[in-house]
């Protein structure tokens, strides 16, 4: 295989004509790493509150819960970011679906990706926050009820500190996920990290350049994140915890 | 008024029946001792006292406030029922003082202060004042269970429940927790206990139930249920567990 290298591509001029092909790039990762941090906020939130319905004994929520992660993590991504960017604004009322659709780039591509992405991560959570909370001695429920807590009071103080350090693991993959998930934006349109990479290769023909800087980048953003989110496990540790099957199994 | 009256309780779980029928009363400052083989209900008993477990027949009232009225404040009621579990369920995030203040301060909406000083009061008073700052994990068995003792008191309780206290400790760790059960048995504390410590029974109880297949078959004073128990399964029961 005959092949030009030229790594000084990274430093030219892009097709911008005022920043580095680089640049360009670390631009696009900009726009992953928000696309990401709203999209975890989303899922995040709406995760927990979906996990913890599923784990309270009002059956119609409960069922409602199930229904959102099945619904929610059995289509694929690619497909979802389809719905919300091509189809859901159809569906709206004309005028809504038309201010959607008409919204400046990136937002165009932005709110649909964060909003799909969002919705899609928020049903992995709310089944790890179930497991969580599951996870824990049915003792620990009856402890904080019959101390008197309501069961608002018993999630907030005694189910979900202990059930989201339990889970810190598999949400730390599930973040590392979600940001790599952003680059699937780029069938709608967002110029995220592998969207940018993707433009360089097509103006300059440096495919190996461009997707080696690509990778390189994802792979030492996702180092720093999953330090950082070990660092925060450590830190939140519960000291002579050894883990859920340690408390013991909860009596009779 | 009896502190804890129940009346023919019935509770089903599906079709299967663990709660047939039940009726005892627990007068205040008494002391009783639940006790019967594996399955047989008692733990279901004490817990449908509190309503931890819902039942479908008969009535529960305690100090006087019916538990399966659906216009009776639960949250309310179970903060003035203490209740200690086999397994202690204290809160594994939350230092010794944090697991004893919780409830004062989220359920008696007592200061921080306040709630600190009576948490500590009754930690001092089993013994483990000295482990204060400490989580649960890096106490042993027996002394997370006279935290959990302590956990109950300082929400100022009119009676206890006491749910196997021992059957998950090693044997060493056994006596320091019936000790501090003794002492507040003494003191005229209302207690319901499921245990097998007969001696415990022995000691403090003003009268024993034994329970089997889901029915009070004994419902008698300590001196006649050790002396003479009138069923056969009660005989068989005691000869077994005496024994050892």
């Amino acid at each position: 295989m005959k092949y030009n290298w030229n790594w000084g591509i990274l430093w030219q001029t892009s097709i911008d004509g005022q920043n580095t092909w680089i640049m360009m790039l670390i631009h696009g990762l900009g726009w992953t790493l928000f696309a990401a941090l709203c999209a975890g906020v989303i899922a995040l939130l709406l995760g927990s509150v979906i996990g913890v319905v599923r784990t309270t004994d009002h059956k119609w929520l409960v069922r409602l819960g199930n229904a959102y992660v099945e619904l929610f993590r059995n289509i694929p991504l690619l497909v979802q970011l389809f719905l919300w960017f091509f189809v859901i604004p159809e569906l709206l009322p004309k005028a809504f679906g038309s201010a959607i659709k008409q919204m400046p780039p990136p937002w165009g591509s932005f709110v649909p990706a964060v909003i799909g992405l969002g919705l899609f991560t928020a049903a992995r959570v709310a089944e790890q926050v179930r497991a969580g909370i599951q996870s824990l001695p049915r003792g620990q429920r009856m402890a904080g009820t019959a101390l008197g807590l309501t069961q608002a009071q018993t999630y907030r103080h005694v189910l979900l500190p202990m059930a989201f350090r339990i889970i810190m693991p598999p949400l730390t993959s599930e973040t590392m996920n979600l940001i790599k998930n952003t680059s699937v934006a780029l069938t709608i349109g967002l110029v995220e990290l592998t969207a940018a990479a993707r433009s360089m290769q097509e103006f300059t023909f440096q495919v190996f350049e461009a997707f080696t800087a690509a990778t390189v980048i994802y792979i030492i953003v996702n180092l720093v994140v999953v330090n950082l989110l070990r660092w925060l496990e450590k830190s939140v540790a519960v000291p002579g915890f050894i883990g859920p099957a340690a408390v013991g199994g909860g009596g009779h | 008024m009896a502190m804890i009256e129940l009346k023919d309780v019935s509770k089903w779980y599906g079709s299967f029946q663990v709660l047939n029928g039940c009726t005892t009363s627990v007068e205040k400052g008494e002391v009783i001792v639940v006790c019967g083989p594996s399955g047989s209900g008692k733990s279901t008993l004490i817990k449908v006292v509190n309503a931890l477990e819902p039942f479908q027949k008969g009535t529960i009232h305690v100090d006087g406030i019916s538990v399966s009225d659906p216009k009776t404040d639960l949250p309310k009621l179970r903060s003035r029922v203490g209740m200690v579990f086999q397994h202690f369920e204290l809160f594994p995030h939350l230092t010794i003082t944090e697991n004893l203040t919780l409830g004062q301060i989220k359920v008696l909406k007592r200061s921080e202060e306040e709630a600190k000083t009576r948490g500590l009061k009754y930690l001092d008073r089993v013994g483990l004042i000295e482990q204060k700052d400490k989580f649960p994990g890096q106490l042993s068995g027996g002394q997370q269970q006279r935290v959990a003792i302590a956990r109950a008191l300082s929400m100022d309780p009119i009676c206890m429940l006491f749910d196997e206290p021992t059957s998950a400790l090693d044997p060493e760790m056994i006596n320091e927790v019936l000790d501090v059960m003794v002492g507040l048995a003494k003191e005229g504390m209302t207690m319901m206990v499921v245990t097998h410590e007969m001696g415990f029974a022995r000691k403090v109880a003003n009268r024993v139930i034994f329970m089997d297949r889901g029915q009070i078959v004994e419902d008698a004073s300590k001196d006649d249920f050790f002396g003479k128990p009138r069923s056969e399964r009660a005989q068989q029961f005691l000869a077994k567990i005496l024994h050892n």
